[in-house]
């Protein structure tokens, strides 16, 4: 009882205004980090990033982020969609949770990740989206439609 | 069988009963392919013939099945006599191409490229090899060959070796004996063994191909033996390419195995995978099935450019 206590105490603090990603798949938070492209310097808030986080959902672990002061369009929620299918999204206003959606893979992915054939003709700069039907969702496992290959690594592979 | 206007990309895009509908018609043209008999079904229609990459009997037989059926012929050969070379895309390239002819068959280096030219292309496009990709009419005609020589390609058993990594006939050909119930053996060093993606796309449809190193394991079984060349041009390492070439050689003593209606097959060209003592055994397919593209390629020309009604009409 004591100890539930404590992992409550230290989870991530309440955001005013931004995005809450929860329940992103144990380990994926970096490669959500890179969805949000934290590294490109087009970010002027707060990000708090938890990892192996106890879920109470599912009695196991997740990771979770906080954004502070920006809402996710929809190109990069169905990007991390690829990466965490389970992960829901909460738009925070005020404190208050005004939007709570989870991500959506639909069958068929349009230009979000590029084909990992370096031989694939959507590769060689012709005016086409790299396009992937979804073979599998547990685990994630894309089919390009124009090689027909087998997408690996998809986090390293995104648009 | 309805491939009127239709492309054709991938093996996969057919139903049993298309490629059953297409061997059929396939089996009535070799009169018409031999020159015995003459129908001009197509007179009128014009084929771009794109070939990006080397080939010989691809290119010509596509060239002779047009011609023998009364349609003209218009060709690039080499990359660096087209615009390509100035850096068009293959996009604006097959645009261009679409205006000048009826039905476009596309030979490139990358996968995929086939079904990027359909997107593009208002009229039908045929895969004609796409890199390490599909070569659909070169499975056709490799079952067009299995079916004469066997009467059926109901339950085979198939032992497919040599380059089965990056030999694009024999993914387009497994998946396609799938459909048939063959018993499928992959024979490869490690290093050349099926992709992992093209297996569990087999286990998905049913075939469980057995896999070995050894052609000993399996040749006393088999009804088709279907050989194909380890490609020196596939290999980004030449120092891969040495340890591999010349694994398997088939010559009369290993056919001692074999059974005496077992067929030997190759999408040619050969570089010493086959002894040329083989040649004048019963077992020998291989000349055959070359000759096989025509009739094939005949059926599908005339299939999707509309011949084959022309043809039900005056037949």
């Amino acid at each position: 009882m004591a100890e539930n206590h404590v992992i409550k105490e230290v989870k991530l603090a309440p955001i005013r205004n931004g995005t809450v990603i929860d329940h992103i798949a144990c380990g994926q938070a970096l490669n959500v980090m890179k969805i949000l492209g934290v590294n490109e310097s087009n970010i002027d808030s707060c990000i708090s990033v938890g990892i192996h986080v106890s879920s109470g959902k599912t009695a196991g672990w997740k990771d979770i982020i906080k954004i502070e002061d920006r809402e996710l369009d929809s190109d990069t929620v169905d990007k991390i969609a690829l990466i965490a299918p389970e992960a829901t999204i909460s738009i925070i206003r005020d404190f208050y949770v005004a939007e709570k959606f989870t991500v959506k893979l639909e069958d068929h992915v349009i230009g979000l990740a590029r084909c990992s054939n370096p031989n694939c003709i959507t590769n060689k700069g012709e005016p086409v989206s790299p396009e992937f039907d979804v073979v599998s969702r547990h685990p994630i496992q894309l089919r390009c439609c124009y090689c027909d290959r087998v997408l690996m690594n998809i986090s390293d592979n995104l648009l | 069988m309805d491939l009127y206007d239709k492309d054709v990309v991938s093996i996969k895009d057919f139903t049993k009963d298309q490629i059953e509908g297409i061997l059929d018609l396939s089996e009535r043209m070799v009169p018409y392919a031999l020159g015995d008999k003459v129908e001009r079904i197509l007179d009128g229609k014009i084929l771009g013939n794109l070939f990006f990459e080397p080939s010989t009997r691809t290119k010509l037989s596509f060239e002779s099945a047009a011609y023998r059926l009364g349609c003209d012929v218009i060709d690039v050969s080499e990359m660096s006599m087209t615009s390509i070379s100035k850096g068009e895309t293959l996009a604006d390239t097959i645009k261009m191409v679409d205006a000048y002819c009826d039905l476009i068959v596309l030979r490139h280096p990358y996968e995929g490229a086939a079904r990027l030219a359909a997107k593009f292309s208002i009229n039908p496009v045929i895969n004609a090899g796409d890199g390490a990709g599909s070569h659909p009419t070169q499975t056709l005609l490799d079952l067009f060959t299995m079916r004469e020589a066997k009467g059926t390609l109901d339950g085979l058993n198939i032992v497919l070796v040599g380059d089965l990594k990056y030999g694009r006939t024999v993914h387009s050909l497994a998946n396609a004996l799938t459909m048939f119930g063959a018993k499928i053996s992959l024979v490869a060093p490690e290093s050349l063994q099926m992709p992992d993606d093209i297996v569990s796309n087999l286990e998905e449809k049913g075939c469980h191909p057995y896999k070995t190193a050894i052609l000993e394991d399996v040749i006393d079984q088999a009804d088709v033996l279907y050989v194909t060349r380890i490609q020196r041009e596939r290999f980004p390492d030449p120092a891969e390419y040495n340890k591999v070439a010349g694994t398997y050689r088939i010559d009369n003593a290993i056919l001692r195995e074999a059974k005496n209606d077992m067929i030997v097959m190759h999408p040619l060209p050969r570089v010493g995978e086959i002894a040329p003592e083989v040649d004048g055994t019963q077992h020998a397919r291989y000349f055959k099935q070359a000759f096989n593209g025509v009739p094939v390629r005949m059926a599908l020309l005339s299939a999707i450019l509309g011949g084959e009604l022309r043809w039900q009409k005056t037949t």
